[in-house]
């Protein structure tokens, strides 16, 4: 087993990568592809963490982890192309390297969660930080209430992890709804936000934990439309995105008020931030 | 750390002053201190006493900076000037590593920590403050930045007691000076009103006064002592600006849409001189560059600014595209949000911000005008 969890101390130069071989790369749509690296290198990591990936003489750029934090044989990562950065990472092949540093940050509430109904809502590529909470709950089903996962995209071309989306629709006790926010006929699925969608899952509000990643728009909708379905805001918890350049807390630009989306972050309880949030441009 | 060795202190004449720096630079330290460039007092590397701005004076203001002659012969005679020692202890830029090419394999190498041994000659109870604060956000925490921790832990710091109060001084009211009380290695009171020029010196660590006891001195006579002391409290009680500080968490945080953050964002020019002076901030971003090869990679750290459109860039656009929300960012984390991160305020009250605005922004005065119609603070009592 070469994945057990040690006490790691943190590295002597930690804004240094190290360089890793890509094993497998999956195109998930026109814009989003998910790769795995070579997990003996890589440290353990709980659901909702993040690692700093660098392209060779492009830049780094913060990355949820998208895979299974307890299958050691793989470190997968799913990404949009939208910069410089992510689009070199888009041209990678299996054998090629990339830099990692890592695993970062505050991740998902998976134990706190024990014993509550899990709801899981995603959007667009939020869905990919949220993927190893699902592994998690499938692995742990019984330690769990009710699941249920929303899934919205803008339309069923970006739809991701679309083999597996299918797969835990089919699994027994696994509520999941998915929506587009367009579509043409051949769609026969959702259309519009998911918030709605919220009234056709089955859950105790009261014993409910909710985890949100998303757009921030879509993460203030939703997380108004839990509280309004009787969730306390001390059980919703949503994943923030910030400009981020050191991921150990020493560049300032991730601050969200008192904040660092680094290191109190990525995953925020959402009481904590939620005043924070009305604030344009904070 | 600041235990008195021999619990006494002593006078040195600018001879003995002399001798101290010189055994400094002869004990492997580079010495650096205040010196006259560009019209301005800057630091930077010094050989002798000769290299200090002797008889210069300044004069600030907001939006002002002035060298004036002096009637004596003061080595200190003058306040802060736009540069603090965090250039020394957190270089503007830095290289971090590098990465080359090996056929499939890649090997990064991070660039070897510094072994400079950093005298800071000249530091004020601010600056010592400044860098007790950039200790706690840089080598404090789970990580820890290498190149800020070998210098550091291997500065010596000489500090100097105001003997007066520049016009944009507001130490007092930040509690962090006028008097050195902690984190040096010796600390110097210039007194010039007694009719001979001497400095009262103490040793605050094992290596000052190590440093200190071959040079000539003499004990200090109680009267030197009161003079000492009498130096510093006329600097206190003659700060050129003030500002209330012990509620200003909650003030700002309770007024993020203030009227007065429209009314600022007319006048900043987003320009980012106020961090860049400023000791304690310490935002930096990475830049990566390649040789055309595509053999070699680096990656290089820079001071960065809250001011810029960059900074908070993800895609999309940028998180602080305002004026208003870039300078309510770098105040409201300076005065407010810093106290809950790292549990202190991140201003000395150095007034570096004040006179390096190109506008004469002065962050007491946007606090008077927050503080003085502070919407929560109308609400019936």
């Amino acid at each position: 087993m070469p994945q057990t969890l040690k006490a790691c101390a943190p590295p002597s130069y930690p804004m240094a990568p190290r360089m890793i071989p890509v094993t497998r790369f999956i195109r998930e749509s026109q814009d989003v592809f998910t790769f795995d690296l070579a997990a003996e290198h890589a440290t353990p990591f709980t659901p909702g963490q993040f690692n700093m990936l660098y392209a060779f003489g492009v830049g780094e750029i913060p990355i949820s982890i998208s895979g299974d934090s307890e299958a050691p044989e793989r470190l997968t990562h799913t990404i949009r192309a939208v910069g410089p950065v992510s689009a070199a990472l888009g041209k990678l092949q299996a054998g090629d390297q990339v830099g990692l540093r890592g695993p970062f940050g505050v991740g998902w509430p998976v134990e706190e969660a024990k014993g509550f109904d899990v709801l899981l809502i995603a959007g667009g590529i939020g869905l990919a930080p949220l993927r190893p909470v699902i592994y998690w709950l499938l692995r742990h089903r019984a330690a769990y209430g009710r699941v249920g996962v929303l899934y919205g995209a803008r339309t069923p071309d970006d739809l991701i992890f679309r083999s597996e989306v299918e797969e835990w629709r089919r699994t027994p006790d696994f509520q999941l709804r998915v929506a587009v926010e367009r579509a043409g006929p051949e769609w026969t699925g959702d259309v519009g936000y998911v918030t709605p969608l919220l009234s056709k899952l089955r859950f105790d509000a009261t014993e409910a934990v909710a985890m949100i990643c998303g757009p921030e728009v879509m993460i203030r909708a939703t997380a108004l439309a839990l509280e309004d379905a009787g969730l306390a805001d001390s059980r919703i918890f949503v994943s923030m995105e910030r400009n981020m350049k050191c991921a150990i807390g020493h560049c300032g630009h991730c601050q969200f008020g008192p904040l660092f989306i680094c290191k109190d972050g990525p995953v925020h309880r959402y009481g904590r931030v939620r005043s924070l949030l009305s604030y344009r441009e904070l | 750390m600041a235990a008195q060795v021999d619990g006494a202190m002593a006078i040195v004449t600018v001879e003995g002053l002399e001798a101290l720096l010189q055994a400094i630079q002869a004990r492997g330290y580079r010495a650096v201190g205040p010196t006259l460039e560009n019209q301005a007092i800057v630091y930077d590397d010094i050989e002798s006493i000769n290299d200090l701005p002797r008889g210069w004076t300044d004069e600030q203001d907001g939006g002002r900076y002035r060298l004036m002659r002096r009637s004596d012969d003061a080595l200190f005679g003058y306040s802060v000037g736009p540069q603090s020692w965090k250039k020394f202890l957190h270089a503007p830029k830095l290289r971090l590593w590098t990465a080359e090419r090996h056929g499939e394999n890649t090997t990064v190498t991070p660039e070897a920590s510094p072994n400079d041994r950093l005298a800071f000659i000249g530091v004020r109870a601010c600056e010592i403050r400044a860098i007790e604060i950039q200790d706690r956000v840089l080598i404090s925490d789970l990580y820890v930045d290498p190149h800020y921790q070998a210098l550091r832990a291997r500065a010596l710091i000489v500090a100097v007691n105001c003997g007066q109060a520049g016009g944009v001084c507001f130490c007092a009211s930040m509690q962090a000076g006028p008097r050195v009380k902690q984190g040096f290695d010796i600390a110097l009171t210039e007194l010039l009103d007694g009719g001979e020029h001497v400095f009262l010196v103490e040793a605050g660590s094992e290596e000052g006064h190590a440093l200190l006891a071959p040079i000539p001195h003499r004990a200090a006579s109680d009267d030197e002592i009161e003079a000492a002391a009498a130096v510093i409290e006329r600097t206190a009680s003659s700060m050129g600006r003030e500002m209330r500080s012990d509620d200003l968490n909650e003030l700002l945080m309770s007024n993020l849409e203030h009227p007065r953050w429209d009314e600022v964002a007319t006048r900043c020019l987003t320009c980012a001189n106020c961090t860049l002076v400023c000791p304690t901030c310490f935002c930096t971003s990475v830049e990566d560059v390649s040789d055309l090869a595509g053999e070699r990679a680096e990656r290089w750290r820079r001071w960065d600014s809250c001011f810029t459109m960059d900074f908070s860039y993800i895609h999309g656009g940028s998180v602080r595209a305002s004026a208003k929300s870039r300078y309510r960012q770098w105040m409201t984390h300076k005065l407010a949000t810093w106290i809950d991160q790292f549990g202190s305020s991140g201003c000395v009250g150095c007034g570096r911000c004040i006179a390096w605005c190109p506008v004469g922004i002065d962050i007491t005065e946007e606090v008077r005008a927050i503080r003085g119609c502070d919407a929560a603070a109308e609400e019936p009592q």
